[in-house]
């Protein structure tokens, strides 16, 4: 497969700065433990959020986080897409007999997110042990799709930012809002919020269904299945993310080089 | 003198130019803002015993933070100046016949200034007008006010003076990516830009005491709201600009001696 190859090139050009990346893997450990610990902290220090127990706010951040680190691993491509699209090697891409969206992800693949990935499997293991819960098989299964569907989206959120450069061609620093802003606020159950961020990160970029709503299911607050089910929300939404970015592909404009 | 003067007009100038990245900027200082302020709410609405430091003063925290994030924040480094040091740029730089560390430190400052004077206004004015919970108040006093203007001046020159230990860095390990990475994740920890260090526990607090990372954002901004003020507020400015004089004459030691012999990595 063709992806795979591009994977242990990148691996081949690391092995080249080692103890930089090292380096780098600990800084990436270090920013996701400290703002983990920031929230014991506040916990250590308030008791309770509105109700949610530690355990539960623990989940909560471990899952966005994990689909975040997961989605910065393998589809950093379109993170910094409007650099492809500047220096005009889009161009190249689009000669070669592959997919897009294949190319674009092999260009960039960030391993050293490895460095976030580990403190979030961590607390995502502490969290379950923490809450005490019969798993039973319906709530496992739950807690994958959250993982799987909080990867769709944010890669689906990438794809938006990325197709916004077929018109700009410089890319727009606000798109930061929607991946590390969605990734920021929610790693707390949404309700905290005020009403109007609720219903922007359920309907319009359904953070919320990755992991506040099937959380309600998962934490026993509710016996609707409904409420796991809406993790399936991932699929029309990157749908929509990838028909956006096949009208950019087609309106593509080379910047010349 | 005027030499380095010449620098930070120059790159304050440049600076300046930045006024729609600054504008989109906003955005997300406001997104940010707004997010910090709403997860405190809900964590003081669910206890009952009277926190360490009051809304007002937590949330004139909140905005000062996003408004002079040039000043604390120790991301957003000279990149130009860090490629130079690796593709071997820095050679032409090392033959001015300047101080090479004070023309350094007047550009990395002119960098920040620039930076807060095109972001702090609208931030301060339009949260100034927020309603409710989420409106920031005016200084504590005249007193304070004058503080924390002081305070934040200092914390310029500090926050520069760390900065100039990453380029000096770079000179040595050429990949300075991984060391810096760490820095600025214990700085924001550290320097309370993550929860304010009154909020911290005892044993935390005494910690943040052995950096510098507090008298970044911490302290000036404590000082508007009155949490520090009198005796004490006088004390930890001492303790900043002790910080900084220290830092200064170190970072001018390290820098003499990692420019005396240096590889030029190609030209």
């Amino acid at each position: 497969m063709i992806y795979f190859k591009y994977f242990k090139m990148v691996l081949g050009t690391f092995s080249q700065y080692r103890l930089n990346m090292a380096l780098v893997i600990a800084g990436q450990f270090f920013y996701t433990l400290f703002a983990f610990f920031s929230m014991y902290l506040l916990f250590d220090r308030f008791g309770t959020l509105d109700g949610w127990t530690f355990g539960e706010v623990a989940l909560c951040f471990a899952v966005i986080n994990t689909a975040f680190a997961i989605t910065e691993c393998f589809a950093r491509g379109f993170d910094m897409f409007s650099g492809l699209v500047k220096r005009g090697a889009f161009d190249r891409i689009m000669l070669r007999p592959r997919g897009t969206i294949l190319q674009v992800l092999g260009d960039s693949i960030e391993i050293t997110r490895i460095g976030r990935l580990l403190v979030t499997v961590f607390i995502l293991v502490f969290a379950v042990n923490q809450m005490q819960l019969e798993w039973d098989a319906m709530q496992v299964v739950t807690l994958i799709l959250m993982l799987t569907s909080g990867v769709f989206i944010f890669t689906g959120v990438f794809i938006l930012g990325a197709s916004v450069c077929f018109w700009t061609v410089e890319g727009l620093e606000f798109i930061n809002i929607f991946t590390d802003g969605g990734r920021q606020f929610a790693a707390y159950p949404l309700t905290i919020y005020n009403k109007w961020i609720v219903r922007f990160f359920t309907f319009i970029i359904p953070y919320g269904c990755v992991n506040y709503l099937p959380l309600l299911y998962v934490t026993g607050r509710t016996d609707n299945p409904l409420y796991a089910l809406t993790t399936l929300l991932f699929v029309p939404f990157v749908a929509i993310c990838l028909l956006v970015w096949r009208f950019g592909v087609r309106r593509y404009l080379s910047t010349g080089n | 003198m005027s030499e380095y003067f010449a620098m930070f007009k120059m790159k304050l100038i440049a600076g300046m130019q930045y006024r729609a990245a600054a504008w989109a900027g906003l955005a997300t200082n406001f997104v940010w803002g707004f997010a910090t302020i709403m997860i405190f709410q809900a964590f003081y609405r669910s206890s009952s015993a009277a926190p360490p430091m009051e809304w007002s003063q937590l949330v004139a925290y909140n905005w000062l933070r996003q408004a002079f994030i040039y000043i604390w924040a120790m991301w957003g480094q000279d990149e130009e100046l860090l490629a130079g040091i690796r593709d071997g740029h820095v050679a032409y730089e090392l033959c001015r016949p300047y101080d090479m560390y004070s023309f350094w430190y007047a550009r990395l400052c002119a960098m920040r200034v620039s930076g807060t004077a095109l972001r702090f206004l609208p931030v301060i004015t339009i949260a100034l007008i927020l309603p409710g919970a989420y409106r920031l108040t005016p200084p504590a006093s005249v007193g304070a006010l004058a503080m924390f203007l002081l305070s934040l001046t200092l914390a310029l020159a500090l926050v520069v003076a760390i900065s100039m230990f990453i380029y000096i860095l770079t000179f040595v390990t050429l990949t300075p990516q991984g060391a810096s990475l760490i820095m600025y994740a214990s700085s924001e920890f550290l320097g309370g830009m993550l929860i304010p260090i009154p909020l911290m526990p005892e044993w935390l607090q005494t910690i943040t005491a052995f950096f510098p990372f507090r008298y970044l954002g911490d302290l000036p901004f404590r000082l508007y709201s009155g949490n520090i003020s009198g005796v004490d507020a006088v004390f930890q400015i001492m303790i900043q600009l002790a910080w900084i004089v220290g830092l200064i004459l170190l970072g001018r030691v390290a820098f003499r001696h990692v420019t005396r012999r240096v590889v030029v990595q190609g030209g």
